[in-house]
């Protein structure tokens, strides 16, 4: 072992919660400890685990430690490390825009709708514009779901169609009519240059022209999205990484309510 | 094998037979269709290859040339044989000729006597024969030549680069550190293309595109890394989808080892019409199981829509009827990696118990199938420090009830495509406990009427019922109704529907008859 696992040395740093000054507590109040796994693609030995203190220092790191390195294959090291960092936030001041809903099981959202809605709500699905991937959409929408959630498809109270990928928004809100959607969820996976961002436009501007706006709960998701993205560009909600269909399903549940009991 | 479950022989062959019965049902149906899918293989079996102008693969060029003309039930076979006889070009001169002429193929097929025709294409089958024959005896040399031990799983890990040339270094590492199978896991979307990309490729969404070139470059770098480890590494891709058959020939003519080749999956996971599948998968089964490959079915994955506990009799009843529509292909028991998994919510009080139990179960039913066995995923939480005791657990089943396959479950499930680091840290973990447990199977024994013994026999019952009622219904209505992972698919929806045909008056596959059940 190297230095500072074992040191009795004075921890010489103000041990009192400031969240002003927010920084990793390890076992310490503001001690900064972090643990760290990446690998680098040098071989291992002496200057590979100084490559690695030299980044973990670059990181914002004081007394970076590599306790366990190996190679993975030959010109692949691998580095379990830790480190104190210098950093901090302010916790005060952090904003974050959230969908205001609550989030229900799929058997809670199925008889929220049973009781407040009485019928099944529709819902009609796409990725659109150029975008040929599925998965975003497909995670939300297809019976099997995504990582344990289940899909709308598999939502008794929601009549879900799955329209698939590269689908124009004309052509995606011709289908939603003929369906009677009550909502419309927009999925954009990959983009490049943007373009999900024009095209989402273009679909509130089409749906706008139609006065068909009001009349439907649009929302959109996708890696890139984030709620505050989707409020500034006309959409009700947005649902970004880590979110699945029962984020989506509680809210468009709960607007449609929220929208008609008024 | 003596039974540590204390598993009834006769309801064992009760459900075999019950199963047999519902693939009969099935294989009658088959026998008189025949897809673009199908056909297309027979073309490439003709050594049709390459591209158009438009990038269009010439057997599709071929195919759709037929389809258009409202003449794919006579099938590839009877006219490219036609027209070697009226022109004297090989197969692949003749799509040529399509492509760039607009030759009409239809046109002067006159010979119809099945003997004068099969005397044209003779030289090329053989080839294509001997071909996929001298791929297989190269693995059982190589097989041969290093040895393996058999008492333990595959250790088997995907990579999923998108980039071909970036896959061959993930494979090769992950080879290094002990993987035995490698899969290439394909781009999103690739099964529901209705033709097999073409060239090398660099780009993908979630995995790399399937192609015969794709699967030369991986099987030349195992090759490479095999011999330096004095290893056979094992090549595995997806035979499965709208091209179900034609990737199952590409990879014989490449030297893959194992594919995933469900009967099933498309229909319920994919929404591929039922009748394309269960016609494309009686070929891909055919073809995989005269090249020596492996196939994975896809169990697995019901219990990623439905309940592990709840629903394990219908991973047992579709394991069953997988078997007895791969004994109809001639596809060896050996050659059949059954799937299952470890899906049980970890919070559940013995949960560990009815996953041995089932473990145990498939084995004991399956004697002499190289089942696979796959890991959590459904549970798996981002929370990577649980998840890789997870798959510790899984590991221990995997040894202890002498799975043929584990595909190794990775700490960054549901997180990222594997890292390098992320394969290291799981083969790590399985060579431990495969090691550190070696023969616990053959040591330790089960309780009579306790948990495991009675947890297996329930499943068992189940799978019977089950079966029972699929008799009566038949398996195209049974899928209809939603019985396997909670999923309905209609016998005329879905995707590829277009493309089966009723065989007509001149159809031939000579193929099935110099392939099925040989060597």
């Amino acid at each position: 072992m190297s230095e500072g696992l074992y040191s009795m040395e004075a921890k010489n740093y103000d041990k009192t919660l400031d969240l002003k000054k927010v920084k990793p507590y390890g076992d310490t109040m503001n001690d900064g400890k972090v643990q760290l796994s990446f690998t680098l693609p040098v071989p291992a030995g002496p200057e590979a685990i100084e490559a690695a203190k030299q980044l973990i220092k670059k990181m914002g790191f004081e007394n970076p430690l590599v306790v366990f390195s190996q190679e993975l294959t030959p010109g692949f090291t691998f580095f379990n490390c830790y480190g104190s960092l210098t950093h901090t936030v302010d916790y005060e001041s952090i904003y974050v825009p959230k969908v205001d809903s609550k989030v229900m099981s799929m058997e809670a959202t199925d008889e929220y709708i049973k009781e407040n809605i009485g019928r099944p709500l529709v819902v009609v699905g796409a990725s659109t514009g150029t975008d040929a991937h599925t998965v975003g959409i497909d995670a939300i929408m297809n019976m099997k779901g995504y990582a344990g959630h289940y899909g709308l498809e598999r939502y008794k109270m929601i009549e879900a169609h799955n329209l698939g990928s590269q689908v124009p928004n004309e052509e995606f809100l011709a289908k939603a009519i003929e369906l009677k959607a009550d909502a419309l969820l927009v999925s954009q996976t990959v983009t490049q240059k943007d373009v999900h961002i024009i095209n989402l436009t273009n679909l509130i501007e089409l749906m706008d022209a139609e006065g068909l706006r009001d009349k439907m709960i649009v929302v959109c998701g996708g890696p890139r999205i984030s709620h505050e993205l989707a409020k500034e560009l006309g959409y009700d909600a947005g649902f970004g990484t880590n979110t699945y269909a029962d984020d989506v399903a509680s809210f468009v549940a709960e607007e449609y309510v929220k929208r008609h009991n008024k | 094998m003596q039974s540590k479950l204390g598993l009834d022989q006769k309801k064992i062959e009760q459900a075999k037979s019950l199963a047999r019965d519902i693939a009969v049902e099935v294989q009658s149906f088959v026998e008189r269709y025949t897809t673009v899918a199908t056909e297309r293989t027979i073309a490439r079996a003709l050594g049709i290859d390459g591209v158009d102008d438009n990038m269009v693969p010439l057997p599709n060029v071929l195919v759709d040339s037929l389809k258009d003309k409202g003449a794919l039930g006579h099938g590839v076979m009877f006219y490219i044989a036609n027209a070697m006889i009226n022109t004297g070009l090989q197969p692949q001169q003749i799509v040529e000729k399509i492509a760039k002429e607009n030759f009409d193929i239809t046109k002067d097929a006159k010979e119809t006597d099945k003997e004068k025709l099969m005397q044209v294409v003779q030289p090329v089958i053989d080839a294509t024969i001997t071909k996929i024959r001298d791929r297989r005896l190269r693995r059982e040399a190589y097989v041969k030549e290093y040895g393996e031990d058999t008492q333990k799983p595959y250790i088997y890990v995907i990579v999923a680069t998108g980039n071909i040339y970036e896959d061959v270094v993930q494979a090769q590492a992950a080879a290094r550190q002990g993987a035995e199978i490698i899969a290439v896991i394909r781009t999103t979307g690739q099964s529901l293309l209705d033709y097999v990309p073409y060239g090398a490729t660099t780009e993908g969404f979630g995995g790399t595109f399937a192609t015969q070139e794709n699967f030369r470059i991986m099987r030349k770098a195992l090759d490479e890394v095999g011999e330096e480890l004095h290893r056979y590494i094992r090549l595995c891709n997806y035979c499965s989808g709208l091209c179900m058959p034609e990737i199952a020939i590409m990879g014989a003519l490449e030297g893959l080892d194992v594919m995933l080749n469900d009967a099933l999956y498309g229909i319920l996971f994919r929404d591929i019409n039922m009748q394309r599948t269960l016609v494309d998968q009686y070929f891909s089964r055919v073809i995989n199981g005269f090249a020596g490959v492996i196939i994975n079915t896809g169990e697995d994955n019901y219990l990623t829509t439905a309940d592990a506990i709840e629903a394990a009799h219908t991973v047992l009843a579709s394991d069953l009827i997988n078997e007895q529509l791969a004994l109809f292909a001639g596809l060896p028991e050996k050659q059949m990696g059954l799937g299952h998994a470890f899906e049980m919510d970890p919070m559940h009080k013995n949960g560990f118990l009815l996953e041995l139990a089932q473990a145990q179960m498939t084995r004991e039913i399956f004697p002499d199938a190289t089942l696979k066995y796959m890991p959590p995923t459904k549970f798996m939480t981002g929370n990577i420090f649980r998840g890789h005791i997870q798959d510790a657990l899984f590991n221990i089943v995997g040894i202890w009830t002498h799975q043929g396959i584990q595909l190794l479950g990775m700490p960054t499930e549901a997180i990222h495509t594997p890292f390098m680091s992320d394969r290291f840290l799981s083969i790590e973990n399985a060579r431990y406990i495969f090691n550190n447990m070696h023969d616990i199977g053959d040591e330790v024994e089960f309780k009579e009427n306790g948990i495991i013994r009675n947890r297996a026999k329930e499943v068992l019952d189940n799978s019977i019922a089950l079966l029972q009622e699929m008799t009566k219904d038949g398996l195209f209505n049974t899928l209809e109704q939603g019985k396997f992972g909670d999923v309905k698919r209609p016998k005329n929806g879905g995707k590829g529907l277009e493309g089966v045909t009723e065989k007509n008056t001149n159809y031939m596959n000579p193929f099935i008859d110099l392939m099925k059940g040989r060597k």
